[in-house]
C-alpha cells in the first residue's frame, strides 16, 4: 500500500534532497513509522518525545488537513497523497 | 544541525540583525532564506543587536529620517542603505472623536491603513522589508500565498522594483482585489479552494521551486514590517505608548510584531514603559483563535472559513498560540462578530469618521464596539484601532446595505422635492422611490 508523501525543504536532507517519497503505511502514524525506517531521525523532527505531533507542522491528505479527518490515525489508501507542511503565516 | 552564524560580510554599517533564532526552541540561524526551525519546525525570528540600537538610535534621529517606514530601518532585516521605498508607511493616526463619542469612548485613535502606499493595505510594509531582503538574497522572482491585499501589495513593488512575480490566490476573491493585482500584470493563479489550501499549495511550489514566496521563505524578514505599524503609533502619540490597542486577527502574525514593535521600543529606551492592552478581531465565520482564547487553549483548532471578511479569512492561522499568548498576558480580549456586524462596522467607521475600511477594519471596528458594551475597555484608556485595509477593494461586502443615490431630473423643483422627502424619509426607503 504505498502513498506519496511530500516533504518540506528543512527534511529534504534527510530524504537526500528528494522532494517526494513513496512509503508503505495504513495510517498517518504507520506511514510515519515506515518513514523513520527508510531515513532514521526524521520522526523525530515531526513528533513530540511522546509521539504526538508537533503544532507547527500541518499534515494533509489529499489536500486535506488531517485535523479535519481522524488525526494520526487518519488511513491511508494506495495512491493517497501525504503533503508535510510547516506552518507559515500570510492574507 | 544547527546552521553556525557566518560573519558579516558587505553589510552595511547600520545594519543591526545578527541572524535568525527559532521562537520555539531557541536554535540559532543564518539570516538566509529560511522560516522554520529544521529542529523543531518553530517559526524563525529575526534578531537584533539591542546595545548597539540603544547606542545608535535617538527619536531625534529616526524624525530625521524619511516619511517612510524606513526611517525606522535599523529595526528592520535588511542590510542595504538603498531599500525599496514607495513611500510606504507613516499613515495618519486619527483622533477618532466622533465615533468615540457614539461608542462612549475619551481618547480613541484609527491607525489609518486604509491609505497606505502604494496598494492600500498594511501589507505595503511587510512587503517593502520582504523584496528589499529577497533583492540582498538574490531572487529574481517573488511569489506569495494571499487573500488579496498581499498579492495586490507583492504585484505591484515587485514591478516598481523590476522583480518576476507570481501570486496565488483562492479563486473566489472579491473583483477588486484580482483586479488590483492583475494590473501590475504578474502571473496570477486563482487556485480553486480557500486560502489555506492556497498555501498548502504555494508550501509545495516553495520546496521545488527556487522562487522567494514572501510569506513562507521570507516570512522571518517580512513579518518584521509589521512592527513598524507599533513604532508610528508611539511616535504619533508623541513618544508614548496607548493604554490599549484593538487589530483584526488573520495569521496572528500583525498583532505579535505590533507588541514586539512596542516591546523593542521600550527596550532601546525610546519610550516609557506602560502596560498596554492587546485586544484581537475576528470574524465568527472564521475565528479559530477567538474559540481558543475563549476555550483557554494553548493550541489552535483549525476551521473551514466561511465569512464575507475574506482577507482575514484564515483558518489554520500559523501565529494564533502567540496571540492568544499576547492577548491573555496584557489582560486584552479576542472576540468575534457575525457577518451583519461587519458591515455595520464598515458603515460606523465611514459615517462617524469619513474612513471606508474593508471588511477586517469593519470586524475590528464591531469588535471595538463589542468590547466597549461589555465593559472591557475603560472609556479613559487611549485606545488605537488598526485599520488595515480599504474599503474601495471589497465593494460587494456593502452592495445592498447603504441606500442609492436619489435620482432626479435636472430641474430645481425636483430636487426640491427630492430634498423635502430625503429629509423625512428613512435614507433606506429612498433606495425603491423614484423621485
Amino acid at each position: 500500500m504505498a502513498v506519496k508523501v511530500l516533504i518540506p525543504t528543512p527534511l529534504q536532507k534527510f530524504t537526500g534532497d528528494q522532494a517526494a517519497i513513496e512509503c508503505e503505511g495504513s495510517t498517518i502514524a504507520e506511514m510515519l513509522d515506515a518513514l523513520d525506517r527508510s531515513f532514521p531521525g526524521i520522526k523525530g523532527r515531526l513528533c513530540n518525545d511522546d509521539g504526538s505531533l508537533r503544532r507547527f507542522i500541518n499534515f494533509y491528505v489529499n489536500s486535506e488537513d488531517i485535523r479535519f479527518l481522524d488525526g494520526a490515525n487518519t488511513p491511508l489508501s494506495s495512491g493517497d497523497e501525504v503533503s508535510i507542511v510547516p506552518a507559515v503565516a500570510g492574507g | 544541525m544547527t546552521q553556525t552564524l557566518a560573519p558579516s560580510c558587505s553589510r552595511s554599517t547600520a545594519a543591526m540583525f545578527t541572524g535568525l533564532k527559532c521562537k520555539e526552541c531557541g536554535a540559532e540561524y543564518e539570516a538566509k532564506a529560511v522560516h522554520v526551525c529544521e529542529l523543531c519546525f518553530g517559526p524563525l525570528e529575526v534578531v537584533y543587536d539591542y546595545e548597539a540600537l540603544r547606542q545608535t538610535v535617538t527619536r531625534e534621529s529616526i524624525e530625521k529620517g524619511p516619511n517612510s517606514i524606513w526611517r525606522y530601518r535599523q529595526f528592520l532585516p535588511v542590510e542595504t542603505d538603498n531599500p525599496i521605498d514607495v513611500g510606504t508607511g507613516m499613515t495618519p493616526l486619527l483622533q477618532a472623536n466622533r465615533l468615540a463619542r457614539r461608542l462612549g469612548l475619551k481618547r480613541l485613535y484609527i491607525k489609518n491603513d486604509a491609505v497606505n502606499m502604494p496598494t492600500l493595505s498594511f501589507k505595503d510594509r511587510v512587503v517593502s522589508v520582504a523584496l528589499t531582503r529577497a533583492r540582498e538574497l538574490g531572487f529574481s522572482t517573488v511569489s506569495c500565498a494571499s487573500t488579496g491585499n498581499l498579492a495586490n501589495s507583492t504585484a505591484a513593488i515587485a514591478a516598481h522594483a523590476g522583480l518576476d512575480c507570481c501570486v496565488f490566490i483562492p479563486a473566489d476573491l472579491e473583483a477588486g482585489k484580482v483586479l488590483g493585482t492583475l494590473i501590475y500584470a504578474p502571473t496570477v493563479m486563482a487556485v480553486q479552494g480557500n486560502y489555506d489550501q492556497v498555501n498548502r499549495l504555494c508550501s509545495e511550489v516553495a520546496n521545488t521551486h527556487g522562487w522567494g514566496f514572501v510569506n513562507i521563505n521570507l516570512r522571518p524578514y517580512y513579518s518584521e514590517g509589521s512592527k513598524t505599524l507599533g513604532y508610528e503609533v508611539i511616535e504619533q502619540l508623541g513618544w508614548e505608548l496607548p493604554d490599549h490597542i484593538v487589530a483584526p486577527l488573520a495569521s496572528g502574525s500583525l498583532f505579535t510584531k505590533i507588541h514586539k514593535g512596542f516591546q523593542e521600543f521600550v527596550k532601546v529606551g525610546l519610550v516609557e514603559e506602560k502596560a498596554v492592552r492587546f485586544s484581537g478581531a475576528q470574524a465568527e465565520g472564521c475565528s479559530p483563535i477567538a474559540q481558543a482564547f475563549r476555550e483557554g487553549r494553548d493550541f489552535i483548532t483549525p476551521v473551514k472559513p466561511n465569512t464575507i471578511a475574506k482577507s482575514i479569512a484564515i483558518g489554520n492561522p500559523a501565529d494564533g498560540v502567540y496571540a492568544v499568548e499576547i492577548a491573555n498576558k496584557t489582560n486584552g480580549n479576542i472576540e468575534s462578530v457575525n457577518d451583519q456586524e461587519i458591515v455595520e462596522g464598515i458603515k460606523l467607521l465611514a459615517e462617524t469618521e469619513g474612513v471606508f475600511t474593508e471588511t477586517a477594519g469593519g470586524t475590528t471596528i464591531a469588535t471595538l464596539k463589542k468590547l466597549v458594551e461589555a465593559g472591557k475597555i475603560n472609556p479613559d484608556e487611549t485606545t488605537v484601532v488598526y485599520i488595515t485595509g480599504n474599503g474601495l477593494k471589497t465593494q460587494e461586502a456593502v452592495q445592498g446595505y447603504i441606500g442609492e443615490p436619489l435620482t432626479i431630473e435636472p430641474k430645481l423643483d425636483a430636487f426640491e422635492r427630492a430634498l423635502e422627502r430625503a429629509q423625512t424619509l428613512d435614507r433606506l426607503e429612498w433606495q425603491q422611490v423614484l423621485v
